[in-house]
């Protein structure tokens, strides 16, 4: 393996890790926007809270990692790609923004009013970012990212491949997070919230693999070389990926929520995969491999070290923070302990006031 | 008639390659690192002064500071949270605004953006470490996940502003051919030009953040909250910001020394050098009118010492450079000496404070003392603006300094105008929801409400029948957002 096949194996591996662990963060959007008004939905906005507060932000740094790499390892490509996919970027970048100022200000928001209102961004934008990556991967994979930059700035994302893999990304993200919110909603005994949400994820995980099956069809026309590259090289990652989502399918009906989260885990990282190998070994389909736009060796190497150093000092905290936020027993800032406070009315009293001694 | 048009048009060219881009771009790039570097403040220097009154509390068994502690870190949690966002917008921008730049140079500069990469990482894991682990880890390891947290906000610090000096004086590389070739992706991060540089804007981070933090008490002690909260938690910032204040200018000064020999251009922006003179005045004040300097002070002497280190080196002006490579100079020249200005004042006001504190004066009593100390926040947050403003507005017309002008660095899209128009709205939306939130959270603990559960928590969960209605109303509403 060359020097600059390795630096895209790390690139992509970050695209997964992004994809999974800020994909199900995203994914709870989903859930939130479709959890019913204040009273219906609070049990299940405050399971949200409670799952994605604490590794939100280490997720999303993920994408941090994906363009620091992308823009020093191949940074012609990058340029090329920020200027022809300035639209659907942009529009990403917004979801993100509006997507994590507006989870932090809901959490302490000082009346119900303008928890609803910072909830309804939250929960929208986070929508929004999935389908944008989704349609810049789309972009990338059909080749309309051509090599000198500055590809059409409407059709390079407005495309059969482009919406499909916005409408695939959104439907993994909130497939994602709908098997991990059930089983966090299962293990901390909120049984009522477990099956309410074990019916939609369901529900999302049936369309979403339909979706994934049926976009099969159109990148045929439209996008011939990733078509070529997943029904040869990147075939059994799509064999594994079908058998894993119905696998989760059956593992929650049969309520088996635990084993779900990690077969529909394995779902979604062979999706993302099989774009991977199915693309291989172009880094811009059709225009660019990943050895003409890789940069200097030089930097190949020490991007290589600086991942090194990553795994070493990133991953096992990273590990911690999973695990700790998964198992420490639950604290004054947890549904269980926290504070009860009097039903509010939109425009009721203010917090200080209603505050009820538990 | 055809020469002539070819020589209208020879003339034009310049202009008409100006990318669409350009103004925009800057404009955009401007807001958004003005705005997210006041965040990035709080990322670098906030979890020391956690630290320092989290640590009071644990280890002297003291409910004023650990009650302090932990609602620093709920302030926290929402800064950062915003800080983390308002980041990922600049390195999009990077590659949206400044392709010219990443293009060609991203395997130059991009090694200690990885790292960078790394340390946020680590800052994002001991984050949410640090607020789960509010009475779910034993006090002492908890109040430890506080030291990743800080040491990779300050190397973090180090690897962006190392990026920052190698635009300054540009390393690490070879063009050939106009390709850039024989690159040495270590240059950049080991670079000892970065260390000064990184030494100014950590200290400058520690007096932004701790006088806006002890401006806040100050303004609580002003309405009559004297008590031991409000003096702890305006004493503990107001030292960082002391000391930070009286380190500033030395290391301020050792740095600019350096401009002379590395950026002369800018350091005649700054000076207000419209030629050469030796030894050169100190200007205070002052604009350039009609490329004449007018309305400053003069000190005959002191522009080439502070500038050079020594009262007889001249000091290079302006007409030394051609005019396409010189910088807007009255920018330039009033941001900086606003940084100087405040700095100085700053320095000043700290000194007289605790000089009168050790002649046993509380100026805490006083009423004008609190006052200032509430200016005192705004001012840091002036200074440091104006020092990024002169900093980058006087490498203009370089994006990397003697290497790739800005025009073309910017790119060429036409449509930039309408994310300017999108950013300036979202920024002015995250600073009023940033207010909104943190004011109500302030109202709230005032009320004595400590915890702060989330508005919608559990004694929304089966609430009574009365309240469903407005409920429902809201579910419609939320769908339809």
């Amino acid at each position: 393996m060359s020097l600059a096949v390795l630096v895209a194996a790390a690139l992509f591996i970050g695209v997964m890790a992004y994809g999974l662990f800020a994909g199900a963060d995203f994914g709870s959007g989903f859930f939130d926007l479709t959890a019913g008004g204040s009273a219906r939905g609070a049990e299940l906005r405050t399971q949200v809270d409670h799952s994605i507060g604490p590794v939100w932000e280490a997720n999303h740094v993920w994408l941090i990692f994906v363009l620091v790499t992308w823009w020093t390892g191949f940074p012609r490509t990058f340029a090329a790609a920020t200027e022809t996919l300035f639209v659907p970027l942009l529009l990403a970048l917004l979801g993100i923004v509006l997507r994590g100022a507006a989870f932090a200000f809901r959490k302490y928001s000082g009346s119900l009013k303008q928890a609803r209102l910072f909830g309804a961004v939250f929960a929208g934008a986070s929508l929004i970012s999935p389908f944008f990556f989704g349609t810049v991967a789309g972009g990338i994979a059909s080749g309309r990212v051509p090599a000198e930059g500055y590809g059409d700035l409407w059709s390079s994302w407005i495309n059969p491949t482009s919406l499909f893999g916005g409408v695939i990304a959104v439907g993994t993200c909130s497939f994602l997070a709908g098997a991990f919110l059930t089983a966090d909603a299962h293990r901390e005994g909120h049984e009522r919230l477990a099956e309410s949400l074990r019916r939609r994820t369901l529900l999302v995980g049936a369309v979403t693999g339909l979706v994934v099956f049926a976009a099969l069809v159109p990148i045929q026309h439209d996008a011939p070389t990733l078509a070529a590259g997943l029904e040869g090289r990147a075939a059994p990652l799509v064999v594994l990926s079908g058998l894993a989502g119905a696998a989760t399918l059956g593992l929650l009906v049969r309520r088996r929520y635990a084993v779900a989260r990690i077969t529909a885990v394995t779902a979604v990282a062979t999706v993302l995969a099989g774009w991977g190998f199915g693309q291989y070994p172009w880094l811009l389909v059709d225009q660019v491999t990943i050895e003409q736009g890789a940069g200097a060796d030089a930097t190949l190497v020490a991007l290589l070290v600086a991942t090194g150093l990553a795994v070493v000092f990133v991953l096992p905290p990273l590990v911690w923070l999973f695990r700790f936020t998964q198992q420490a027993p639950t604290g004054t800032s947890g549904p269980h302990q926290e504070e009860p406070r009097a039903a509010a009315v939109p425009d009721g009293p203010r917090p200080g006031r209603r505050r009820r001694l538990g | 008639m055809a020469p002539s048009l070819a020589a209208l048009s020879a003339a034009l060219l310049p202009l008409a390659s100006e990318p669409a881009g350009l103004l925009p771009a800057r404009e955009q790039m401007a807001v958004s690192l003005g705005w997210h570097i006041i965040l990035a403040c709080f990322g670098v220097a906030f979890p020391a002064m956690i630290f320092v009154v989290h640590r009071r509390g644990v280890v002297h068994d003291d409910p004023v500071a650990l009650g302090l502690a932990r609602r620093w870190s709920k302030v926290a949690a929402v800064l950062f949270a915003i800080g983390a966002v308002s980041g990922t917008v600049l390195s999009f921008e990077m590659g949206l605004l400044w392709p010219g730049l990443m293009g060609p140079f991203g395997d130059v500069l991009g090694l200690p953006f990885a790292f960078e990469g790394l340390s946020f990482f680590v800052e994002a894991i001991f984050l949410g470490l640090y607020l789960y682990g509010w009475d779910r880890m034993p006090p002492r390891r908890h109040l430890l996940m506080l030291l990743p947290m800080a040491a990779a906000g300050i190397f973090g610090t180090y690897c962006v502003i190392a990026v920052n000096a190698w635009m300054n004086m540009p390393t690490g590389f070879r063009i050939v051919d106009g390709r850039v070739t024989d690159v040495h992706p270590w240059a950049v991060l080991l670079d000892s030009a970065a260390v000064l540089q990184f030494l100014h804007m950590w200290i400058g981070a520690y007096m932004l953040v701790g006088f806006v933090v002890a401006g806040v008490y100050a303004a609580g002690m002003l309405r009559g909250r004297r008590d031991a909260h409000h003096r702890l938690g305006f004493t503990v910032p107001f030292v960082f910001a002391s000391i930070a204040s009286l380190v500033q200018p030395v290391v301020g000064h050792v740095l600019g020394m350096r401009l002379g020999e590395t950026q002369p251009s800018k350091l005649a922006a700054f000076e207000l050098a419209t030629h050469t003179e030796q030894p050169a005045p100190l200007r205070l004040g002052g604009l350039l009118v009609d490329g004449q300097a007018r309305f400053f002070l003069e000190i005959p002497k002191w522009g080439s010492f502070i500038a050079r280190g020594s009262f007889s080196k001249p000091v290079r002006g302006l007409d030394t450079f051609a005019p396409a490579d010189r910088p807007p100079v009255n920018i330039t020249h009033v941001a900086f000496q606003s940084m100087i200005g405040i700095g100085s004042l700053l320095a000043l006001a700290v000194t007289v404070y605790w000089v009168a504190r050790w002649r046993r004066h509380d100026f805490l009593a006083t009423r004008w003392f609190p006052w200032f100390a509430v200016a005192a926040g705004p001012l840091a947050v002036l200074a440091l603006e104006s020092g990024w403003i002169a900093t980058e507005v006087g490498r203009q017309p370089w994006t990397v300094f003697g290497v790739l002008r800005t025009v073309n660095a910017a790119t060429d899209n036409p449509g930039l105008w309408w994310s300017y128009a999108g950013a300036l709205l979202l920024y002015l939306g995250m600073t009023i929801g940033a207010v909104v939130v943190l004011r109500s959270m302030a109202r709230r603990w005032r009320a004595g409400e400590e915890d702060l559960p989330s508005p919608y928590g559990p004694s929304e969960q089966g609430g009574p029948g009365s309240h469903r209605h407005a409920a429902d109303r809201s579910d419609r509403e939320e769908v339809g957002a």
